[in-house]
C-alpha cells in the first residue's frame, strides 16, 4: 500500500445477506490521479465507492480519504469530497440554480452558481425544474453539484451510464478538465473506452475482488493477450510463410488483408519486413491493434464485461 | 451548532418553496382546512356568530393536526426516491433535515390559520379573537408536536404504503375521538376514557378554552407541557431513528422507541382520569353554542 496516498482502501469486505459483495478489496489512489474501478454490474464497484463516500460501513477492512475516516470524521470529511452518485435524485420542482444554491450553502467555501452553470452548459436551464431536464442535463447537474464545494477528491459512480454517445463525450470533456485541475478522481465504470480514455490507473474488479491493477498500458503489456497486425501487400502471399514469422500465433487472410496475431510485435514486424524484401514484395499498409482492456478482462475472467 | 442552524434555515427556505409549487400541498393545507371552516361554521353552526369560536377552534385543531400527515409522507417520499441520500454526502445532518421539516411546516401553517381567523370574522361575523397569545402558543406547540409525530411515523415505516396505512389509522383516531369533529361530551364514556390519552384531545380542548373563555397560558400549562414534552421526545426519537437510505429498514425496537413519544400523554391521561376537569371544560365550551335542544339532549 502506498503511504501518503489520498485514498487508501485496505482489505475491504462487505456482505449483503448471503451475497459477498466485497472480498478483500485493496488499492490506493494518489493525489491528482484519475483512478478507475472497472468491472461488470455487481462486481462491487458501487459498494466500494459508497463505503469511501461514507454511505455504507464495511464489514471489515479500513478506508481513508485525505487521511480521514469517512464514518468518524463528520463535516471535515464532507468538506473535502464531492460525489456524483450512481442515481442522483432531486425533488421534481426544484430549479437548477436553486439546487446549486442550496447545496453550495452547506459549505464554508463554494463555487459560484453562475460559474458552475456556465461550465456545465446549464445556463439556459438555470430556471428549469429538475423534472424537465434530459438525462444528460441531469448528469451534468449531478457533476456540478459534486464540484460545488471545490473538493479535493471527487467520486463519480458510473457518470455516463445510460447516456447517449454524444452526451458521454461531453461528460468525458468535463472529467478531462477536472484532471487538468489536479483533482483526485475515483471513477467507476463498466465502459472500457471510458477507463482507457480517462484513467491514469485502473483496477479491474470482479466478484468483489481486484483482479488486476495498473495503468491501462501496463495492464495491456502484462497481459498475454495477442496484438493484431493487419497487413496489406502489393502481391498476395501464397506459400503460408507469414504464419511462420517470429511471434505470430495465427495468420488469417481477410479480403485483401492478412491478419497476423502476435505476442511479440516488434520482432514480428522486423521479420515481416525481411520476408517482404526476400520475396521482392512491397508493403501497402500496416495497422497494429493493441489488446483492449476488454481483451484483458476476457483473458482474466473468461467472460466479457457486459456478459 | 451554527452550521446546524444555517443548514436548517437553507433547507427550510428550499422546502417552503417546493411546497408552494406542489398542488397537492396547497389542496390539503389551504383548500381543505378552509372547506372545513365553511362546512363547520356554515352548516354545523348554521352561520350563527356565537357558534363560530367553538367551531373555529375545531377547524384550527384540524389544520394543526394535518401537519402530521404531510410531513411523514414527504419524508418517506424523499427517502424512497433517493433524494435523502444525496444530502447524506453533504455536511447536512439528520437534525437539520428534521428541524427544517418542522420549521417549514410551521411557517406554511400560519397563513392558513390567519385566513381562517380572517374568514371567521369577515364572513361569519365572529365577535372576538379569544386569547390571542394562548391560541398562538397552542398553534405553535401543537404544530411542532403533530409534525414531530409525523416524523416518527416516517422513521418507523419502511414504505409509502405502510406510511399511508399508519397515517389513516392515527388520523381517524385523532379526527373522531378527540372532539375535533364529534364534540367531546357527545362521545360515549368508554371512548372519552380513551380520548383523554390523546394529544389531539388536549389541543382541541385548549383551543376551545382559549377561544371561548379567553383562557390564559398559565391555565393551559398542563396541556402545553404535555404537547411540548411529546414534541421534544418525538423529535429526539425521530432523529435517532432517522434513515437516509431507501433500502435500510427500521429495526423492530424502533417501534418501541417511538412509543416513548406518547409517555407525556399517558401521564396526562392518568392525571386527567383521576383529578381532571377536561369533561367539565368540554361541556362548558359546548354550552357556548347555546343551542337549547342540543344541550337538553346531552344533559338527559
Amino acid at each position: 500500500m502506498l503511504s501518503g496516498a489520498t485514498i487508501e482502501v485496505n482489505n475491504l469486505t462487505k456482505r449483503y445477506g448471503n451475497v459477498e459483495a466485497l472480498r478483500g478489496v485493496s488499492f490506493a489512489v494518489n493525489e491528482g490521479e484519475v483512478f478507475g474501478l472497472l468491472g461488470p454490474n455487481g462486481a462491487g464497484k458501487t459498494s466500494t465507492v459508497e463505503i469511501l463516500e461514507g454511505l455504507r460501513t464495511p464489514d471489515s477492512g479500513s478506508v481513508s480519504v485525505c487521511g480521514l475516516d469517512p464514518q468518524a470524521s463528520g463535516e471535515e470529511f464532507k468538506y473535502v469530497i464531492g460525489a456524483a452518485l450512481q442515481a442522483t435524485a432531486l425533488p421534481d420542482k426544484m430549479r437548477v440554480h436553486e439546487a446549486l444554491d442550496l447545496f453550495g450553502s452547506f459549505y464554508p467555501q463554494r463555487r459560484g452558481t453562475q460559474e458552475l452553470l456556465g461550465r456545465f452548459g446549464l445556463e439556459e436551464k438555470r430556471n428549469a425544474y429538475y423534472s424537465q431536464l434530459s438525462g444528460g442535463q441531469k448528469q451534468r447537474l449531478a457533476l456540478a453539484m459534486a464540484l460545488v464545494n471545490n473538493p479535493r477528491v471527487v467520486f463519480l459512480d458510473e457518470p455516463t451510464a445510460g447516456l447517449d454517445p454524444q452526451v458521454r463525450r461531453e461528460i468525458y470533456d468535463i472529467i478531462e478538465e477536472l484532471k487538468k485541475e489536479k483533482k483526485t478522481i475515483l471513477l467507476t465504470t463498466h465502459y472500457i473506452e471510458e477507463a482507457e480514455k480517462l484513467c491514469d490507473r485502473v483496477a479491474i474488479v470482479d466478484h468483489g475482488k481486484v483482479i488486476a491493477l495498473g495503468t491501462p498500458r501496463e495492464l495491456k503489456q502484462r497481459s498475454g493477450a495477442v496484438t493484431r497486425i493487419s497487413v496489406r501487400m502489393a502481391k498476395p502471399e501464397t506459400n503460408g510463410a507469414l504464419e511462420n514469422l517470429e511471434g505470430v500465433t495465427e495468420c488469417r487472410a481477410e479480403a485483401d488483408d492478412y491478419l497476423l496475431y502476435s505476442t511479440r510485435v516488434p520482432r514480428t514486424i522486423v521479420a515481416l519486413v525481411k520476408h517482404l524484401e526476400e520475396q521482392n514484395n512491397e508493403l501497402v499498409s500496416l495497422e497494429i491493434s493493441a489488446p483492449s482492456l476488454e481483451d484483458i478482462f476476457l483473458e482474466l475472467t473468461g467472460r466479457r464485461l457486459r456478459d | 451548532m451554527s452550521h446546524v442552524l444555517s443548514h436548517t434555515w437553507a433547507l427550510t427556505v428550499s422546502r417552503m418553496r417546493l411546497a408552494m409549487r406542489n398542488r397537492a400541498f396547497l389542496f390539503f393545507s389551504l383548500v381543505m382546512p378552509l372547506a372545513f371552516l365553511f362546512i363547520y361554521a356554515g352548516i354545523f353552526g348554521r352561520g350563527r356568530a356565537q357558534a363560530v369560536p367553538y367551531l373555529l377552534a375545531e377547524v384550527l385543531a384540524l389544520t394543526v393536526m394535518g401537519s402530521f400527515w404531510g410531513l411523514s409522507v414527504q419524508l418517506v417520499t424523499f427517502r424512497e426516491q433517493g433524494i435523502l441520500r444525496r444530502f447524506r454526502v453533504t455536511p447536512v445532518g439528520a437534525s437539520a433535515m428534521l428541524a427544517s421539516s418542522l420549521v417549514s411546516n410551521y411557517f406554511l401553517t400560519l397563513p392558513t390559520i390567519a385566513i381562517e381567523f380572517f374568514l371567521s370574522r369577515s364572513v361569519f361575523h365572529m365577535a372576538g379573537l379569544g386569547n390571542v397569545l394562548s391560541i398562538f402558543v397552542l398553534v405553535t406547540i401543537g404544530t411542532v408536536t403533530f409534525a414531530s409525530l409525523g416524523l416518527i411515523v416516517a422513521s418507523v415505516t419502511n414504505t409509502m404504503q405502510e406510511t399511508q396505512v399508519i397515517n389513516q389509522i392515527i388520523w381517524f383516531v385523532f379526527l373522531f375521538i378527540s372532539g375535533a369533529t364529534v364534540p367531546f361530551p357527545f362521545l360515549p364514556g368508554a371512548v372519552q376514557a380513551v380520548a383523554v390519552f390523546l394529544p389531539a384531545t388536549y389541543l382541541v380542548s385548549g383551543l376551545q378554552r382559549a377561544m371561548i373563555d379567553h383562557t390564559t397560558l398559565p391555565n393551559l400549562g398542563m396541556y402545553l407541557a404535555s404537547l411540548g414534552g411529546c414534541a421534544l421526545i418525538a423529535f429526539v426519537v425521530s432523529a435517532q431513528l432517522f434513515r437516509w437510505e431507501p433500502e435500510s429498514k427500521a429495526p423492530r425496537q424502533a417501534k418501541l422507541w417511538a412509543a416513548a413519544a406518547v409517555v407525556p400523554f399517558l401521564l396526562l391521561g392518568i392525571w386527567e382520569t383521576v383529578n381532571g376537569d377536561l369533561r367539565s371544560h368540554a361541556m362548558k365550551n359546548l354550552q357556548s353554542i347555546r343551542e337549547p335542544y342540543t344541550l337538553e339532549r346531552i344533559e338527559h
